[in-house]
């Protein structure tokens, strides 16, 4: 966040240049392991949710069939490493198209960007598989060893019988379920009930296994025990997000200017902050979110609900902790500074918010940029052509000179057919009037024009040599063109290219 | 070793006692378990050295040698091939060309053949080069382009000596040996010049035409057309293996050269490579 000037920053009242102490911080720190107390509210129903629909998407869509005919795999999302093909719904993608997945990758790419500076960190709060399955685990977790009270004191206490029963269980269904996450990765790169019996049965191959015990061991390592130290020492993206976000964007924050001096509930002169730790509780990161804005935090917005809930006790206002832009943060301490605490302070302080700005230069120009890519995509896609044909001109040698004196040229022709048909294309030449054509392995048809088979969803590779007459006057370069027609004498496909000849 | 650490101001934590033209840097402990990770790399690098060959002369605990490992993987490709391989060597090079399977494992694998024992001197797309190295890719042939004719020049080689049903024939050197005199040979030049039209001096084409049916036209035709049972050229085209010039021509009389070509047949190459490269040249665009 260090593009972010936080209003306030509650570290800051400590001392300043503290002489040189012979306990200054060690090297290297010790994990402080993180509890987080079970909550309710609006913010973790929406995370339930998100989650639910995230893991139904990547368990289930392995299992959509998807009729292509007869010889074609019918899985709905396949990567057919085998045959190089991606296959997603109805569209068939090639290796040479691979520029669709590479601008899917930077749609994907730029709407993240957009998120990012618009909302705050809701990728990583809500979408990230690793906040996804953390929250399943902890889930888990919660479930069979109890919360954060009953885990803290199961951790303390004695291991007896309960305790390696409780943790044996955890993570028994840990493992389960990070099985279930490598074998749902290994079905979309092969059919997922094929695959599935292979390896409950133990037919499949090196790689499948391998492929399905990398997955699983990083999905229980990261999930069950990395958890927040992925999003802190691992990921880039915490760090380089701060480039995305500035002080228009919604991010979780503690109202400072409502919230302080903390102090009982029922005591005088103090803020809304009754330093219950609710939302410190909560936090899957272990953090104080009334420190300011920090990396760890990954705006999943729990401390939001807990601290709604405690505020509802106590009949306050909630918003306390709430989805905010710095800029009304300042607005609202600018407002109510000097003011006592109390309703007065509250009204005056939302009173300066406004509407958050979501249309300025930033977010416009992601914008942009995803119209750009996606208009981009959506014309390539539309002309994306299911029939090609490309001419290799041989490089050695440049032309032939034949024992009459005639120029001849070798090409490869290779017909790239993404369709079913199989029915044969007429080559046919568009050159100077003498230019002769032959095609090695050819059939010809009636009219004695070469006829090309074509093989289905797949490469077809024809040799052709083309003569000038002996005697004919050419340039060095000639422009040809080799097009492709169907049947009924309409063009399929064609590709210019050049004969060579000597020197003139 | 840092030698001022102190508290900073804004975030109350120690400096790491670096200062960079007033920049200092913030103290943020690593966390323990990545220092563990570093020292189980350590560990898992000292497990490496052991079990692959790390070190010149170590073979390694696990026995895997990259090179024995790329023997192996070549062994297998070709007991994968041998099938193939083993109808290619029984099968006639019609019979290759007829089979659409085999057709194309033999241009496939005739490529690289060429690429590996032929195109040094044939080129790469067999399209030779002026001085002795013919083209495969015309259609003007020396000893036959039919894929019988291409498979026993590959098989048996030309003038190598090392196959008795080799290629074998030998042009006179009509002037260091003393057959001609240096004015016979222009007259024959001439006349050899003047099957392509070319003569410009048509009272030394004539003078050359008898000299020419005696001593040349044996084996290069009355008219020049060349004789493939001897690998003598036509004269009356446009492909002239050591140039075409009078100059040429008249040093090809006076001292012949004829190039040379090992028998692959014989030892050197499986026959059912010989049947692939057959194939593969007859492909090249002369093949009759």
């Amino acid at each position: 966040m260090s593009n972010v000037e936080a209003p306030h920053r509650a570290k800051a009242d400590r001392p300043a240049e503290a002489p040189v102490s012979a306990a200054a911080q060690p090297l290297y720190a010790t994990r402080q392991k993180v509890y987080p107390k079970r909550v309710f509210g609006k913010v973790r129903s929406v995370k339930w949710a998100v989650l639910m629909l995230c893991l139904a998407l990547y368990y289930l869509v392995p299992w959509l069939r998807w009729d292509r005919g007869p010889g074609m795999p019918d899985q709905a999302v396949l990567v057919d490493i085998a045959n190089a093909r991606l296959f997603f719904f109805w569209i068939e993608i090639w290796p040479q198209e691979i520029y669709f997945l590479t601008g899917a990758l930077i749609l994907g790419a730029f709407a993240l960007f957009a998120v990012s500076s618009l909302f705050g960190r809701l990728w990583c709060g809500f979408t990230c598989p690793q906040t996804v399955w953390t929250d399943l685990f902890m889930f888990v977790e919660r479930w069979i060893q109890g919360d954060r009270n009953a885990r803290m004191k199961l951790d303390q206490g004695p291991r007896n019988a309960n305790y390696w029963a409780r943790k044996g269980l955890t993570h028994a269904v840990w493992l389960l379920i990070a099985a279930a996450t490598g074998g749902a990765w290994v079905m979309y790169f092969a059919d997922a009930p094929t695959v599935t019996m292979e390896i409950l049965t133990g037919a499949a191959s090196i790689q499948i296994y391998f492929f399905f015990a990398l997955f699983a061991g990083f999905t229980y390592l990261l999930a069950g025990w990395a958890r927040e130290q992925v999003c802190t020492y691992m990921c880039p993206w915490p760090r380089f997000q701060a480039a995305m976000l500035d002080e228009n964007s919604l991010v979780v924050t503690y109202r400072d200017w409502r919230g302080e001096p903390r102090g009982k509930a029922k005591a005088e002169g103090v803020g809304d902050c009754v330093d219950c730790f609710a939302c410190v509780h909560v936090c899957p990161t272990g953090i104080d979110i009334r420190d300011g804005q920090q990396l760890e935090c990954i705006g999943c917005g729990l401390c939001v609900d807990a601290c709604d809930s405690v505020m509802a006790k106590l009949g306050r206002p909630k918003g306390l902790i709430a989805f905010e832009t710095l800029k009304n943060l300042s607005a609202s301490a600018a407002a109510t500074a000097g003011m006592a605490p109390g309703p007065e302070r509250q009204k005056a302080g939302m009173a300066a918010r406004h509407m958050p700005r979501f249309i300025r230069p930033r977010t416009m120009m992601y914008g942009g940029a995803i119209a750009v890519v996606a208009l981009a995509m959506l014309g390539a896609f539309l002309l994306r052509s299911t029939l090609d044909v490309t001419v290799l001109r041989d490089r050695a040698p440049l032309f032939v000179r034949l024992s009459d004196g005639a120029i001849r040229n070798g090409y490869t022709v290779k017909i790239v057919n993404k369709r079913r048909e199989d029915t044969p294309l007429v080559l046919d030449l568009r050159a100077p009037e003498g230019f002769r054509m032959v095609v090695q392995d050819a059939e010809h048809d009636p009219q004695g024009r070469p006829l090309l088979a074509r093989r289905a969803d797949a490469i077809s590779q024809y040799r052709v040599l083309l003569t000038a007459p002996a005697g004919a006057r050419l340039a060095e370069s000639t422009p040809v063109t080799f097009r492709l027609l169907e049947p009924n004498g309409r063009e399929a496909a064609s590709q210019s290219s050049a004969f060579l000849g000597p020197r003139p | 070793m840092p030698t001022k650490i102190e508290k900073d101001s804004l975030t109350g934590r120690d400096t790491t006692g670096h200062e960079w033209d007033g920049l200092k840097e913030l103290n943020t402990p690593l966390p323990k378990w990545w220092l563990w990770t570093f020292y189980a790399c350590i560990a898992f690098s000292a497990v490496w050295v052991v079990i692959y060959p790390s070190i010149p002369g170590w073979r390694g605990t696990s026995g895997w040698i990259a090179r024995e490992a790329v023997v192996a993987e070549v062994a297998e490709a070709n007991a994968r091939n041998a099938p193939m391989m083993a109808r290619l060597r029984e099968a006639t090079p019609a019979q290759i060309a007829a089979d659409p399977e085999m057709r194309a494992f033999a241009t496939a694998g005739g490529r690289v053949a060429f690429a590996n024992n032929c195109a040094g001197c044939h080129g790469a797309g067999g399209q030779g080069a002026v001085g002795g190295f013919p083209s495969l890719a015309d259609d003007d042939w020396l000893w036959g382009g039919t894929l019988e004719a291409i498979q026993h020049t590959i098989r048996h080689g030309i003038r190598s000596n090392e196959s008795d049903d080799q290629r074998q024939s030998q042009m006179p050197r009509f002037g260091a040996d003393g057959l001609l005199t240096a004015a016979q040979i222009n007259d024959v030049a001439e006349h050899v010049l003047s099957f392509t039209g070319r003569a410009t001096d048509q009272a030394a084409a004539g003078r050359g035409a008898p000299l020419y049916a005696e001593q040349c036209a044996s084996c290069h035709g009355d008219r020049g057309e060349g004789n493939r049972e001897f690998g003598a050229p036509r004269l009356t085209d446009q492909v002239w293996l050591y140039g075409g010039s009078k100059r040429d021509i008249v040093a090809m009389i006076g001292n012949a050269r004829a190039g040379v070509m090992p028998a692959w047949g014989q030892g050197r190459l499986d026959p059912a490579i010989v049947n692939m490269l057959t194939v593969y040249v007859h492909s090249l665009g002369g093949g009759e």
